[in-house]
């Protein structure tokens, strides 16, 4: 369904990605595993758009993502919520689920959208009026996960959605997650938190130094030697 | 007191005025983080329409509304587009160099139209421009009182778009956040050419109100750049509301000071509350009010 091929990206003159290539089938969870400055969230950026690589490519459907204008990508389903969340802190947060749900389709269905992501998130019912800025961490990521739902994606990636969650927070963000794996959408998922989301995946990719050095399902990689030793510390 | 009670009102409804200068400076200033140094002078070119219109074709300058915000609406459009953000292409130039480029803009238009219509000043004389009426002992003028309505019309249809519609959370939202916004969907590069229409539009709005009761001429788009940007720093840059209460306060310091200190003080009581207000309350009213 997506598909990266052999994409190099670099800021200025600092190459960051170096040939990555991987795919995420449809109704998969697909996990970027890698250390700080690995190059996940780069890769995250590329696909969204907002970086575009020097070579390779990235197929969504047949589509070419990479020709494709940073703010247009989302109107093909490709959503993506991004580090630190980036919410609209001075609007509130029924204004941020709405700036969500700009494109045609997703705002034929505003009402509807706005009444499943509440659904999901009561909180965020409850503190509909209120800045965005003025909520709690775990709120915040909620916000920005519903403010990703309401454009209706057919693609969800996270970019460290656990970041800065305590731990019973870091536990219910990624149950939604499997929730919303489980409503149909696809996810891709970028994490630290290694062992919880190998758990969780279906597949995984391995970044180290903007390279794909291994990729397997979550329990292979799991049970691999050099995983073992780099990420789950054993 | 019924003099106190005059200066309030009159400067109150200068302070109308000024706060749709004010709106239009801060929706700039919001979205591209820059200070529009060229505002008043666009002001200028919109008073020069409604001079036009009233002096060759006897068009009223309420009705040269639907022309001079319009067409300024255009010149905005035209100004951001072409001239302000080719400079943001090129990596190596600073934001500054808009800014600098607004000044540059600011001279040009001023040249242009003292080449066109001299440096003489101008007015246009309606049948209402010195018609007033009384409330008590108050007196009012007309010209001041329709002004106000219609900016203070103005002034709510903005919040109203800014508020309740796609494009006017987008606008907001990209000041706040500009690739949150694109992530979401929202071409930022023509948020800012819209903003910039409708900053110039508004500020258009306020020259045209301004014509029957003041002076027109090149050279009065410098002070009132200057305002604007007095009303943006009182009222916290960026910010809508606190843009309303800085044009308010600055009518209302301007009135007391030509009253009480004398004509010549005007623009020293305004300068002045600038610099208290830079000391004492860096990011201005919206620090109190938090909109």
């Amino acid at each position: 369904m997506l598909s990266i091929e052999n994409i190099d990206v670099r800021y200025g003159d600092l190459q960051v990605l170096w040939g990555v290539s991987f795919e995420v089938r449809e109704r998969e969870i697909v996990v970027l595993v890698g250390a700080n400055g690995a190059g996940k969230s780069t890769t995250l950026k590329a696909i969204s758009g907002i970086l575009k690589p020097s070579s390779g490519s990235i197929r969504f459907d047949g589509i070419h993502l990479d020709q494709v204008p940073s703010d247009k990508v989302i109107g093909y389903g490709v959503v993506h919520v991004p580090e630190a969340r980036r919410l609209f802190r001075e609007m509130s947060v029924e204004e941020n689920l709405i700036m969500g749900s700009l494109s045609r389709p997703a705002k034929a269905k505003r009402k509807e959208t706005l009444e499943y992501v509440y659904g999901l998130f009561p909180r965020l019912r409850e503190r509909r009026k209120q800045a965005a800025g003025t909520l709690s961490g775990g709120e915040q990521q909620m916000c920005a996960i519903g403010r990703g739902l309401m454009a209706l994606p057919r693609v969800l990636m996270f970019d460290e959605p656990s970041l800065g969650l305590a731990p019973i927070l870091v536990q219910e963000v990624f149950e939604i997650v499997k929730r919303i794996k489980e409503e149909g959408v696809t996810i891709l998922l970028v994490e630290q938190n290694v062992r919880q989301t190998l758990a969780l995946c279906d597949r995984a990719y391995v970044l180290e130094n903007g390279r794909v050095v291994l990729h397997g399902t979550g329990s292979e990689l799991m049970a691999d030697g050099h995983v073992k030793e780099a990420y789950l510390g054993l | 007191m019924d003099v106190f009670l005059q200066i309030l009102v009159a400067g109150f409804l200068k302070g109308g005025l000024y706060a749709l200068i004010g709106i239009g400076m801060t929706l700039i200033m919001g979205v591209m983080g820059i200070i529009n140094l060229a505002h008043g002078q666009l002001m200028m070119v919109a008073m020069y329409v409604t001079f036009v219109l009233h002096s060759f074709f006897g068009v009223d300058p309420y009705l040269s509304l639907f022309v001079a915000m319009p067409a300024l609406f255009l010149l905005g459009v035209v100004i951001q587009k072409y001239l302000l953000n080719p400079l943001i292409k090129a990596e190596t130039i600073l934001p500054e160099n808009q800014v600098l480029m607004t000044v540059g803009i600011g001279m040009v238009l001023t040249e242009v139209i003292r080449f066109i219509f001299k440096s003489d000043y101008k007015s246009v004389t309606t049948s209402y421009t010195g018609a007033t009426f009384f409330l008590g002992s108050i007196s009012f003028s007309w010209a001041l009182v329709v002004a106000f309505g219609i900016a203070v019309a103005f002034t709510v249809a903005m919040f109203f778009f800014l508020i309740k519609t796609d494009l006017g959370r987008s606008i907001r939202a990209t000041a706040q956040d500009k690739d949150a916004a694109i992530l979401m969907g929202v071409n930022t590069r023509r948020i800012t050419v819209i903003t910039f229409g409708l900053g110039t539009a508004l500020v258009a709005c306020a020259g045209t109100l301004l014509v029957p009761v003041y002076y027109v001429f090149p050279d009065l788009g410098g002070p009132f750049t200057a305002k604007a940007f007095i009303i943006t720093i009182l009222g916290g840059l960026g910010s809508t509301v606190g843009a309303i209460f800085g044009g308010v306060t600055l009518g209302l310091a301007e009135s007391l000071g030509a009253t009480y200190l004398g004509m010549e003080y005007e623009d020293i009581v305004g300068l002045t509350i600038f610099v208290l207000v830079l000391l004492f309350l860096p990011g201005g009213f919206k620090r109190l009010t938090k909109v």
